[in-house]
């Protein structure tokens, strides 16, 4: 049941948000600019406030683009769609669904029957690792838990595209690392475009191909690095040399752009 | 030696959970022990018939209470009034519960149901339901229509006003994990909306059956030919005290049972939420 994805080569060109209007204008973000390739695993770093979560809505479809374009697979993204799924921090599952309702729900959208619903919604469960606690509803399950029904929720649909707006960081450092391994486990099965933003730099070269750090708002992308680190990647990597030499380097360039956020005066 | 109970006060105060293990009988005791104490006042007040400023020459004993309402309840023309009221009650609130939760989902959902149909419910809503009985009378051609017309506008506003509140406070990541789930208008008000203020609008729900009886006692005592509140003020009337108290009992324990009732269905639509547990202080 849980096959290859299409495609999901996101074209994000000279992108522009701005909010509000004339007399409280924010510029989000200001002409950034990315191109991922199918099945490529893109990590947001940035300081808080530079625009990530921006990005990500505006290639979900919840957020129009000020200026620039978001193209998925040749088509401009005009509105939210099931195959760009969103992985929010947390509190994004639906309470009056179980668990297993909340995986159906795109099934059900699709118009799919309800026992091939419950087929699919439940290997992606057992994909999570989330088997029998189908019944149970989302205010039963620990933090953990609750992410791991809400990326189960995004892949049933088999997304071009699964965008993760720091999905991990409401929960404990040992849950974090699990749910890390556990994504990349995922990912490998499913080979869908991942759009992580996070803020934790350890996270970022760990789970990605690229990392891509951002500048204080407005936000564009500063530097795109790549971790030419062997996959599968088993959690002891993060204390070899390789890893250690990208991890000061991405890391000088966070502290910068955060130094950045605080300093300067925001118009 | 003062000082003595400072320093142990720490160990005081850990061994205060120990009563948690008696309460299981203590609390049920502490209860019924509460309302013995009130039957023997009201029995002594009225025996001696005491004159404290309020006076307790004209109430009726809890036994002549008692006395009465075994007469009252093995006689048919009593079930009359409930039969009455309950009917009342029952379409008043059916009615309120359509208009209310109609109304609330579409001026909450839709921006133009707000600016259209909002702005009438805000007028009339501070005048309360009982004040309309003169207009009621005079609008409705039977009583019986024109009792239920308070009742239901008693019920009404709490509906409304819970519902409007309910869907407004819908979380907006919920709506958005929906459409970027594949979820189009039509679905995210069944999937989301719905669901999501179903408790503000059981809430509203049980609030209102509060004031729809409220309303109804009050109708049928100002215009009735039936119903328990037009027994109650008969009674005074004409002069049969005891059966005033038994009028009001009844109207408790209706009144009481139709809210718990809207509790229980509603919790039967809410599997999700926890039950929720009082605790012990
Ligand atoms: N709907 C909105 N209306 C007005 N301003 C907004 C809106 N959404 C975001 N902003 C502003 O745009 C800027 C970027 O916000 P965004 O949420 O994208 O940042 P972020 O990088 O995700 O931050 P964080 O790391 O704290 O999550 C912020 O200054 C924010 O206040
Ligand atoms: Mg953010």
């Amino acid at each position: 049941m849980v096959t290859a994805a299409p495609a999901g080569r996101i074209e994000i060109t000279d992108l522009g948000v701005v909010f509000g209007r004339d007399g409280r204008r924010v510029e989000a973000i200001r002409r950034f600019t990315l191109l991922t390739t199918p099945g490529e695993f893109v990590a947001l770093l940035g300081p808080s406030g530079c625009g990530k979560t921006t990005v990500l809505n505006a290639v979900a479809g919840f957020v129009p683009p000020t200026v620039g374009r978001v193209v998925l697979d040749g088509e401009p993204v005009t509105e939210p769609g099931a195959d760009r799924g969103m992985v929010f921090q947390q509190h994004s599952l639906f309470p009056w669904k179980t668990v297993l309702g909340n995986v159906e729900f795109g099934l059900k959208m699709r118009g799919i029957g309800p026992a091939a619903r419950s087929t699919q919604a439940r290997s992606y469960l057992s994909l999570v690792g989330l088997a029998g606690f189908e019944r149970a509803y989302p205010g039963e399950l620990s933090g953990g838990m609750q992410q791991r029904v809400g990326i189960a929720r995004v892949l049933v649909n088999r997304p071009r595209v699964m965008l993760m707006d720091e999905p991990f960081g409401a929960l404990d450092a040992q849950t974090r690392l699990a749910m890390q391994e556990l994504l990349l486990g995922v990912w490998r099965e499913v080979k869908t475009t991942v759009l992580f933003v996070t803020h934790d730099v350890d996270e970022a070269i760990f789970l990605a191909d690229r990392v891509a750090v951002m500048t204080a708002r407005p936000g564009q992308i500063r530097d795109l690095i790549p971790v030419k680190l062997a996959r599968p990647r088993p959690a002891e990597i993060i204390a070899t040399p390789e890893f250690m030499a990208l991890k000061a380097r991405v890391l000088a360039q966070v502290r910068e752009e955060s130094g950045r956020a605080w300093i300067e005066p925001r118009p | 030696m003062a000082t003595a109970p400072l320093v142990r006060a720490p160990a005081a105060r850990a061994t205060a959970a120990a009563p948690l293990r008696l309460t299981s009988w203590r609390r049920p005791a502490l209860r019924a022990l509460s309302i013995g104490l009130f039957l023997l006042a009201w029995h002594v007040a009225t025996l001696w018939g005491l004159d404290l400023y309020v006076r307790f020459q004209n109430i009726p004993s809890p036994g002549e209470v008692l006395a009465e309402a075994i007469e009252l309840f093995s006689n048919r023309s009593f079930y009359v009034h409930i039969v009455a009221s309950l009917e009342r009650i029952w379409l008043g609130f059916a009615i309120a519960t359509v208009l209310g939760v109609g109304l609330g989902l579409a001026i909450g959902w839709f921006a133009v149901a707000e600016d259209t149909l909002f702005p009438p419910i805000e007028l009339f809503r501070p005048i309360p339901a009982v004040a309309w009985v003169p207009i009621s009378i005079m609008l409705w051609p039977t009583e019986r229509s024109s009792i239920v017309f308070i009742t239901t506008l008693g019920a009404f506003f709490p509906i409304v006003l819970n519902t409007i509140h309910g869907v407004e406070g819908i979380d907006r990541q919920l709506v958005r994990a929906a459409t970027s789930l594949g979820a189009r208008r039509a679905a995210i008000f069944r999937e989301v909306v719905l669901p999501g203020a179903l408790p503000s609008i059981v809430t509203g729900l049980s609030v209102g059956m509060g004031v729809s009886w409220i309303c109804l006692i009050s109708a049928e005592m100002i215009s009735g030919q039936f119903g328990v509140g037009y027994f109650t003020w008969v009674a005074y009337g004409i002069v049969k005290y005891p059966q005033i108290v038994v009028g009001m009992l009844t109207i408790g324990v209706l009144g009481m049972l139709s809210s718990l009732a809207v509790r229980l269905i509603g919790a039967r639509f809410m599997p999700w939420l926890p039950r929720r547990e009082k605790d012990g202080a």
